[in-house]
């Protein structure tokens, strides 16, 4: 009898080995006689775990993790093909059935539901598991109907903004115009985020599908994915799922049989972190330097050569589906307050269980990064968390039973972001992290605006002195704190975009709850 | 007389100019072809030479000063001739929290070079990179298209002894 065993084939799942243990299991299957079948799969994202690989039993599928290719020969050694009734179960990497695994079965996976579990690349395995019902749905409506579903799921902007989806559409749809664009923005910069990624290489379908969605709500028949040039594997596993699609009708003209055409193409990026700025990244897309635009005109209304262009994040458009699929109101009863739905978060940095954790809004970041995240990977305390990427505000312990809510983070001058969670332990330096912010604001200014540019560079200059007079009680301190306030207001308020804008974030939050740093 | 290497370069050249006529005349018509035809020459070359702006300028109806501008606006793209692999390693914050630094810094004593620099042997140009999207495995690296986690001291040593003992370019 033939097993399946499956091993991801996500780029992080890759970090730690997984095309070698793919090898190796291969191999000695080989050696000794056993029929298998190795399925690539997209990973779970329980990443402190990879390589995990899943075995499919008649109970689902047993987990075993972290493997490395030393461990191989002794689960053979154990029977771990035969299930947990086996030797196998005892083993020390067994992880037991993989749905029964804590850590994922508290989550609520709506736009991740399929992620680690379908071979990515395979459209067959994506219908099976519910893949297309929402496009099915949306071509019996009206453009109109499309757009109130999304606008009624309370769908907010996942790449940062939060801005309403439905809202953007609706203006879309409104604008008369021979061509109109749907533009994913996958330019997922932020570090500590990387579930843009996850979608793209785990279940790229799901992004195609939203995006069909989008093209068929406003009247759009052409797509751009622009992507970031750091994610070589998301631009293979996309351009082979739209491949697929293409050929099975659900791309091209006449979708499906229906009067809807949609052609979608990935353009990559070239490292330029100010192109996740929509209008940045508009121009970027027409071939020019991603210098940011003045708004007005919004995008909707002249956004890509010109045209009304929808742009939105990868995980806006990946949620799509769902909610067609589903129902506007199935989505809208997840969360709080304004903040509907459920948000995928990345805990990163210093964290002893990192990996994508999708939750209703709601949690606070203290459940997070112990009960999921278990604390530091050093063991050390957790003295501060970034939440946002790099324009967002650190939090100290005192902060950590915020909800995550995008007004509840509001409140407390900070961001959601992307929903990057960055924990760092007890030795940070935080007049060294307000330092890089400027820094990293200098390097990816695009130079349009002078508080961006030049304010980038000043900040850098005054944090230099601050940290060489540190503990030295002299009255340069004071002074450069004023000036550095000074500084950051002008940016908050002169800026064009959020670039220059929020850089002030890292920076005054640091220096407001971590003064013995500065 | 011309020495066989220049021979052999100018053999080359005349290779590259034909391959760049066929690049540009794959991508012109593409709505907005400038950016997908620079990283088609850099995925050819590794890099997008000086001499070529001018051929790419005329066929996009740009000047050559639009031109410059775009290479060198994006951290991506390189007007020089790169080694046979390129190293990078994140400094965002994430990776910072797990040590980044400490990496960095021993990576360019490892190689000898700073940042934007080629090994002597041409084997290894190092590049600061601002995240890979492998936060939850900090610190991250990436040689040529491959994503490393978690990665020590000795785990890049090791990296990089295989990526120089490999004459071929990945």
């Amino acid at each position: 009898m033939t097993t399946k065993i499956y091993i991801p084939r996500d780029s992080s799942a890759l970090s730690m080995g997984a095309d070698k243990v793919a090898v190796a299991i291969a191999q000695e299957a080989k050696k000794r006689g056993k029929e298998v079948e190795i399925i690539r799969n997209g990973s779970r994202g329980l990443y402190w775990l990879e390589t995990m690989v899943e075995v499919s039993t008649d109970k689902g599928r047993v987990a075993y993790g972290p493997v490395k290719v030393k461990d191989v020969s002794a689960l053979f050694d154990a029977d771990f093909l035969s299930g947990l009734s086996s030797n196998a179960g005892a083993h020390a990497l067994s992880l037991g059935y993989t749905e029964e695994i804590d850590w994922l079965k508290k989550q609520q996976r709506l736009t991740f539901a399929r992620v680690g579990i379908t071979d990515p690349v395979s459209l067959e395995d994506y219908i099976a598991h519910d893949g297309y019902k929402g496009l099915k749905n949306a071509l019996a409506l009206s453009g109109d109907d499309i757009v109130r579903t999304v606008t009624d799921s309370g769908l907010r902007g996942r790449g940062g903004a939060a801005f309403p989806t439905g809202i953007k559409w609706k203006t879309v749809l409104a604008c008369e115009a021979e061509q109109k664009y749907i533009v994913c923005n996958a330019d997922e910069g932020d570090s500590g985020t990387f579930s843009d990624r996850m979608i793209m290489e785990n279940d790229p379908f799901v992004l195609i599908e939203g995006m069909t969605i989008a093209g068929i709500a406003v009247g759009a028949t052409c797509g751009y994915i622009y992507l970031r040039s750091e994610y070589p594997h998301a631009l293979h596993v996309l351009n082979e799922a739209i491949e697929k699609a293409e050929q099975a009708g659900y791309l091209g003209e006449k979708i499906r049989g229906s009067g809807h055409t949609f052609q979608l193409e990935v353009r990559r990026a070239a490292g330029a972190y100010v192109c996740g700025e929509e209008t940045s990244l508009l121009e970027s897309l027409e071939g020019k330097r991603g210098m940011v635009r003045f708004k007005p005109p919004l995008p909707a209304i002249e956004g890509l050569f010109g045209k009304p262009t929808v742009v939105n994040n990868v995980i806006s458009l990946a949620t799509v589906p769902i909610i067609l699929d589903k129902g506007a109101q199935y989505y809208a009863d997840y969360g709080m307050g304004r903040s509907r739905g459920t948000l995928p978060i990345q805990l990163a940095g210093n964290i002893k269980h990192g990996g994508l954790v999708e939750l209703a809004f709601g949690i606070t970041l203290r459940e997070l990064l112990y009960e999921y995240g278990g604390g530091s990977a050093t063991g050390k305390p957790i003295r501060a968390v970034q939440v946002g990427g790099p324009l967002g505000a650190f939090l100290p312990e005192s902060q950590f039973d915020t909800p995550l809510d995008y007004e509840a983070f509001t409140s407390i001058w900070a961001v959601l972001g992307h929903g990057g969670v960055v924990a760092f332990d007890d030795t940070v330096d935080m007049a060294k992290m307000a330092r890089y912010a400027f820094e990293f604001c200098a390097i990816e200014s695009c130079g349009k605006c002078t508080p961006c540019r030049i304010g980038s560079i000043r900040g850098v200059e005054v944090m230099d002195k601050i940290i060489a007079d540190k503990n030295k009680q002299t009255p340069n301190t004071v002074k450069n704190i004023k000036l550095l306030r000074d500084l950051s207001d002008t940016m908050l308020n002169g800026s064009l975009c959020a670039l220059g804008g929020m850089t002030p974030y890292p920076v005054l939050s640091a220096m407001n709850h971590f003064p013995e740093d500065f | 007389m011309q020495s066989l290497q220049a021979k052999q370069e100018l053999n080359m050249q005349k290779n590259w100019c034909e391959k760049l006529d066929l690049l540009i005349a794959e991508h012109r018509d593409m709505p907005g072809a400038l950016l997908p035809l620079l990283h088609a020459i850099q995925d050819d070359l590794g890099y997008i030479p000086e001499s070529s702006y001018a051929q790419i300028a005329k066929a996009l109806s740009l000047s050559v000063a639009e031109v410059h501008g775009v290479v060198t606006f994006y951290h991506h793209f390189r007007s020089h001739k790169p080694g046979r692999h390129i190293l990078q390693i994140c400094r965002a914050e994430s990776c910072q929290a797990m040590g980044a630094e400490a990496l960095e810094a021993h990576a360019k004593k490892f190689l000898n070079v700073d940042y934007h620099q080629t090994t002597a042997d041409q084997a290894i140009t190092l590049e600061p990179v601002y995240c890979l999207g492998n936060c939850a495995l900090s610190p991250a690296v990436m040689m040529d298209d491959e994503v490393y986690g978690r990665v020590s001291s000795a785990d890049l040593d090791a990296l990089v002894l295989e990526a120089s003992a490999s004459s071929v370019k990945a």
